[in-house]
């Protein structure tokens, strides 16, 4: 571990009981705020507007008339407290304020106040607020405690999604000038050089060609990376961490030997180089649009007919579910395969055919468990059936390595727990809470190492990938324990064995 | 006619009025505001149907509450499957004759009211002794549930403590359907039971009672899993899409 931390690390629960409440545990957390800079490159206003607080009412009202989701969720809630004990943040911290429902109260009391007849006649009564600093302050940092995972809308009997919550929280603190500097500056890089990182051409050209030589070096087989190809039939996207980032990168070198196998040609684009797409967490449509439009845009410029999205969660989210809208109609692109398509259905597909084929054996060293990306898992799809985002994974995991074991059913699939750093938290201004957060899904990590010798968690997200490599050795696990699902294929996959 | 029913009376049309079009006002309000994304919680049916059973499940199950905490489902199921009955009994006052099925009920009915009441107290008794659900409720909580406590326990003693003239209750109810009104019968507990669900009506349209519709309304869960096949635009997000496709990147 490089240096020690500041807080206490939280101890592997002997039951997995709730956790007792503790009022203001986290009371101290909340990452660093935007600068004007970083403001206006998004068109919001550089610091806090006068009269903030009737803006922010005035923009929470705009708010309410565009989404269904947030004026049925403020109105349905009954407190009946079936979320309280579900959120990773609450389970690591004990801070009342990250049970969800407590969480969406922050935002609903300023709703009831200013919204409903009982707020605005008996707002003691109904636990309704005015907005006042205070509430502010506890809104930049619960709503950035709140990865929005949307695991409590599983167990809510309304489905209330605390991810769009938090995510209209933000876009109102945005537009009365309190922004986050994570995501917000890691936005505005996308609108200006078209990546997360703002890596430019020069350097991703370079970084891809460096990838082929290693390739070469290891396989003696020439295994293309394209960059801004014209007429390839794939346009990949994918997170910009993949192109050097450790595990990511080893996910983007199988990726291309399976593309390279199975004789598709494909580019990635230089223009659209992210498939990430932070403005999901600011809850801006309208940003969210900009970021899908360089998509768009690179798809039609060089001419592709299918686009494929890299391993990542939120990605695979707004790719899966909002990209036909946000950007949208496709038909442009080939109507034989979905609109855009994941790797792994792709990789997937490839295996059943048998027009790639893999030797297991090559990860005899290895003895596997998945860790289901909260995005992929509760807002997305693989496949054309119901729950294909937890089939497929863990076929083509199975497909590369003989030996896989699941960890505790109420920790996968639909119920899995976030990593700790989604929804724009993975910044070091919030390592306690990535820490704390990452309590569930550690304690049934550790399970599955002390009951079924697993060495590896594979993940197919970039943020959980960079998000477990920092935290697992606060809990004594290797951070090379996180693996990408493409590393185990690019391992098993048997090059130029067919003609 | 007495003060009383004239009192009643009106406040019973009132309650009816606020309740019918509160909920007339939420539920159109809920219906013309657009979803702008897809956002089912996923898995989620590729169909219509299947979306369909998915609402059943929840409206009648309670599904999702099932697989989070088994306390608090055996307790809202007791309340509302209690309720539901109770309700149920409760048309014969407004039925003449009363259909077959109101009259299968009838015995049902009485259980029902305990159960009812039994599932309060233990919902209300968790506001009270768990402390993460004791930092949620605000005192608007507790008096809900006070109030459906009393309605409840008012109603049973009507039946086992102080009982009332049945027969000139319901001639009340049906002259209140049929514009002829009729004298209401005068016993406290009578007065408080039916004052109280008058009040009960009169705040549903403006409490967490929207829970009733809002169930069948959360994107979260009535959306179908198309979002690749079919493209879901709301009306307000259309004007973004003008002007591209035009020069080149860069
Ligand atoms: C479509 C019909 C309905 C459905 C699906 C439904 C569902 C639910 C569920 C799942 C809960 C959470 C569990 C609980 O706390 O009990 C709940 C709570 C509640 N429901 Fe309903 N409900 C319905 C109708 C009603 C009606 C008609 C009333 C009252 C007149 C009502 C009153 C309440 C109250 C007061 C609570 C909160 C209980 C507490 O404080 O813990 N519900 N409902
Ligand atoms: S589970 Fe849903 S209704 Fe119950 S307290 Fe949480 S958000 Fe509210
Ligand atoms: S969306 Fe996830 S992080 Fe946010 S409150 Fe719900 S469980 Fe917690």
């Amino acid at each position: 571990m490089a240096k020690a931390p500041t807080f206490d690390i939280p101890a592997f629960r002997e039951d997995l009981a709730s956790p007792a409440v503790v009022p203001g545990a986290m009371d101290h957390s909340q990452p660093f705020v935007a600068s004007p800079d970083h403001q206006a490159d998004l068109g919001f206003p550089g610091e806090l507007v006068d009269d903030w607080e009737t803006k922010a009412v005035e923009k929470l009202g705009e708010l309410l008339e565009k989404n269904r989701a947030l004026r049925v969720y403020l109105d349905s809630c009954v407190k009946c407290g079936a979320c309280t004990d579900k959120c990773h943040y609450y389970i690591g911290t004990g801070d009342p304020k990250n049970m969800p429902v407590a969480r969406q109260d922050l935002l609903r009391s300023v709703y009831r106040r200013n919204f409903t007849l009982a707020g605005k006649l008996m707002p003691k009564l109904v636990g309704a607020r005015d907005l006042d600093k205070d509430l502010l302050d506890d809104w930049y940092k619960y709503f950035h405690q709140c990865s929005q995972c949307r695991r409590c809308a599983v167990f809510c009997p309304y489905g209330i999604d605390t991810a769009e919550i938090s995510m209209a929280a933000r876009e109102i603190m945005d537009h009365i000038g309190v922004g986050q500097k994570y995501c917000n500056e890691i936005i505005g890089k996308v609108h200006k050089i078209g990546n997360n990182l703002g890596l430019p051409k020069p350097a991703l050209i370079n970084t891809m060609e460096g990838l082929e030589e290693d390739v070469e070096e290891e396989t003696g087989i020439t295994v293309r990376f394209p960059v801004d190809v014209k007429g390839a039939d794939v346009l990949l996207v994918t997170p910009s961490a993949d192109f050097f980032a450790e595990p990511h990168v080893d996910g983007l070198i199988g990726y291309a030997k399976v593309f390279h196998q199975a004789g598709i040609s494909w580019t990635v684009s230089s223009y659209a180089s992210e498939a990430a797409n932070f403005a999901m967490f600011i809850g801006s449509y309208e940003q969210m649009h900009k970021v899908a439009a360089r998509i768009r845009q690179a798809a039609l410029d060089l001419g592709v007919k299918r686009i494929v999205f890299g391993e990542c969660g939120h990605a695979w989210r707004v790719a899966y579910s909002f990209l036909n809208s946000l950007a949208g109609p496709w038909d442009f692109l080939d109507p034989k395969y979905p609109k855009p398509q994941h790797i792994l259905e792709v990789t997937n597909g490839l295996i059943k055919s048998g027009a790639i084929n893999l030797d297991t054996t090559a990860n005899d060293d290895k003895v596997l468990t998945f860790h289901d990306s909260c995005n992929v898992a509760r807002g997305s799809r693989m496949g054309d059936v119901e729950g294909g985002q937890f089939i497929i994974p863990r076929e083509v995991i199975k497909a590369s390595v003989n030996k896989f074991v699941d960890m505790d059913p109420g920790t996968i699939n639909e119920k899995t727990f976030c990593c700790g750093g989604g929804g724009g938290l993975l910044t070091d201004d919030l390592m306690e809470l990535r820490v704390k957060g990452a309590l569930p899904r550690m304690e049934a990590l550790k399970d599955v190492v002390d009951n079924h010798g697993v060495t590896h968690m594979a993940a197919i997200c970039a943020i959980c990938k960079s998000q477990f490599a920092k935290v697992m050795p606060y809990y004594g696990f290797p951070m090379d324990m996180i693996i990408s699902v493409h590393q185990l294929v690019g391992d098993a996959i048997l090059l130029g064995t067919k003609e | 006619m007495s003060l009383l029913t004239i009192v009643y009376a009106l406040s019973f049309y009132f309650a009816v009025a606020v309740l019918g079009l509160g909920l007339a006002f939420k539920i159109r309000q809920f219906w013309v505001t657009p979803a702008p994304l897809k956002i089912p919680i996923m898995p989620a049916p590729l169909t219509g149907t299947g979306v369909a059973f998915r609402l059943g499940r929840e409206v009648v199950f309670f599904e999702s509450l099932f697989k989070s905490n088994k306390w608090i489902w055996v307790l809202a199921v007791l309340f509302h499957a209690g309720l539901l009955l109770v309700v149920m009994r409760h048309l014969r006052y407004f039925t003449e004759p009363v259909w077959f099925w109101v009259v299968l009920v009838q015995p049902f009915g009485v259980y029902a009211g305990f159960a009812m009441v039994a599932g309060l107290l233990g919902l209300w008794a968790r506001r009270f002794l768990v402390d993460r659900i004791r930092y949620i409720s605000s005192p608007s909580d507790h008096l809900m549930l006070a109030l459906l406590v009393l309605i409840g326990a008012s109603g049973l003693s009507l039946r086992y403590l102080a009982r009332t003239d049945i027969i000139q209750v319901k001639a009340f109810f049906l002259g209140l359907l049929h514009f002829d009104w009729q004298p209401l019968p005068s016993e406290p507990s009578l007065l408080l039971h039916l004052g109280l669900v008058a009040l009960l009506m009169i705040i549903f349209p403006f409490s967490k009672l929207l829970h009733v519709p809002g169930v069948f309304f959360s994107p979260s869960r009535n959306q179908i899993d198309n979002a690749r096949e079919k493209r879901h635009l709301a009306p307000w997000a259309a004007h973004l899409d003008s002007g591209r496709d035009n020069a080149p990147a860069e």
